[in-house]
């Protein structure tokens, strides 16, 4: 285990374990996808209240959740990177960042399409809308900081602070805002206790969740991928990459 | 400790020395008060209705306005990089800043505040607690933003930049700063507001100078 971890943290055995992972989770992604939106679009019954509106949660929910995800794999990765120094940490983290950003911006958007027949707007200051509209400035503060710094490596780490600060404040920002107002609906999924959304409509979304999951990390390979080789291009293994296509 | 007062004093004796630097954020902060009577209403019940959200977003922008000077001089004349080798401990001389710059640009907000409560129609009990929420909120927006500054000072055009890296992080000082006030102005318990306020000025003085100092070393490489 430790030492897969010491060998993940060298560029080009990164590089190539990235490249053969990559065809792996596109097909079973496709596949997850594929069920979920079959489970969601065409099996689920439609709402007793909403008709078939609430099918956008399978878009919607699982890019809320990887707002989240894609933040704390951010601030985690941005730290290791800054702890130890690990060059592949910093690609990884430089590479969710805009990942998670259309990850917010999409559930932004999907919720709005579906306020609008919903709640009859297209925008309300409810507090989680608040808090995701938040989280995506948080996230272009992010993206602005690595792209305004020309030293990939200071970008990094500079970025990496910025990154964990802002995950000290997600939870202060989302609980500020919560308390100042609210009108979303309350959560129907949690681990404690029955989810009050019917098992046909729970699994779709549960595995469309999976699917989206593992998009995160396809794209997240192939981004850093790409940034590795841009950040290696004056060592020699890039080089022979290259010579020998 | 020592350190900590020479830094300090060093920082307001320059302020001091150029007063206007001083003087136009609070010139600031007054003028963009008096332009929403004009751009609004002037009538007292609408401007005692806004008056918390106007006085604490204004209080915002006129801190941002002055962040830069937290480090920018410092960093262009050398001498951020003798604090940065100096046997003393960074965060103890991020403090040191950070309180010279809050006594530079808070403590002014703060001694004008009944006179942002006279010009917006707010009775001296409301004015009261809006002097509170300034003097607990105000020391945190020096804080975060010293974690700002300290990211953006070796860029050449930061401001847009500290702008959208600040702001969001102010948004519950704001919350909790605007909703103490009006709940003050409508009779209702404003304490938890205040008291939240407090916690997050605690919890800034103690992690922001660290997150600064970091910055500042990444900063300056």
């Amino acid at each position: 285990m430790w030492t897969f971890i010491h060998k993940m943290g060298s560029p080009p055995y990164f590089y190539r374990f990235a490249g053969r992972l990559i065809p792996w989770l596109g097909w079973i992604c496709a596949g997850l996808l594929l069920a979920g939106l079959y489970g969601g679009l065409v099996l689920a019954p439609p709402d007793y209240q909403q008709g078939d509106s609430y099918r956008i949660i399978f878009i919607h929910v699982p890019s809320a959740w990887m707002s989240l995800f894609v933040y704390v794999v951010m601030a985690a990765s941005g730290a290791i990177g800054l702890i130890w120094r690990i060059k592949v940490a910093e690609a990884v983290a430089a590479a969710s960042a805009p990942v998670g950003a259309w990850f917010t911006f999409l559930a932004l958007v999907t919720g709005s399409l579906w306020g609008k027949p919903m709640w009859g707007t297209y925008w309300v200051w409810d507090a989680r809308l608040t808090s995701e509209l938040i989280l995506l400035f948080l996230y272009l503060g992010v993206i602005g900081l690595y792209s305004a710094i020309e030293d990939r490596r200071t970008a990094s780490r500079a970025t990496a602070v910025l990154s964990l600060v802002g995950l000290v404040n997600i939870p202060i920002i989302h609980y500020s805002v919560q308390w100042w107002n609210t009108l979303h609906q309350g959560a129907t999924i949690t681990k404690f206790g029955a989810p009050s959304i019917h098992l046909s409509m729970l699994v779709p979304l549960l595995i469309m969740a999976m699917g989206f999951k593992l998009y995160y990390f396809m794209v997240l390979l192939m981004r850093s991928r790409t940034e590795v080789l841009e950040r290696e291009r004056g060592s020699a293994w890039v080089r022979e990459l290259v010579e020998t296509g | 400790m020592r350190a900590f007062v020479a830094v300090a004093r060093r920082d307001l004796l320059l302020a001091v020395r150029r007063r206007s630097e001083v003087a136009n954020p609070l010139l600031f902060t007054l003028i963009v008060i008096s332009l929403f009577p004009l751009g609004i209403s002037p009538a007292p019940e609408t401007l005692r209705l806004i008056a918390p959200g106007i006085i604490w977003v204004v209080a915002l922008l006129s801190v941002l306005l002055t962040l830069e000077s937290m480090f920018r001089a410092d960093f262009e004349d050398g001498s951020l990089e003798q604090l940065l080798v100096s046997p003393h401990p960074l965060v103890l001389l991020v403090v040191a800043k950070v309180t010279a710059h809050w006594l530079v640009t808070g403590l002014p907000l703060l001694l004008v505040s009944p006179l942002l409560g006279a010009l917006t129609h707010l009775n001296a009990a409301t004015t009261t607690v809006l002097a509170a929420s300034l003097a607990l909120g105000t020391p945190v927006l020096s804080f975060v933003g010293a974690i700002g500054v300290a990211l953006t000072v070796g860029l050449r055009r930061g401001g847009a930049l500290l702008s959208l890296l600040v702001l969001p992080l102010y948004i519950p000082v704001l919350i909790f700063g605007a909703n103490a006030v009006s709940a003050a102005m409508d009779g209702l318990p404003y304490h938890g507001q205040l008291l939240l306020l407090g916690a997050f000025l605690l919890l800034s003085l103690t992690l922001a100078p660290l997150a600064a100092a970091a910055a500042l070393r990444i900063s300056m490489n």
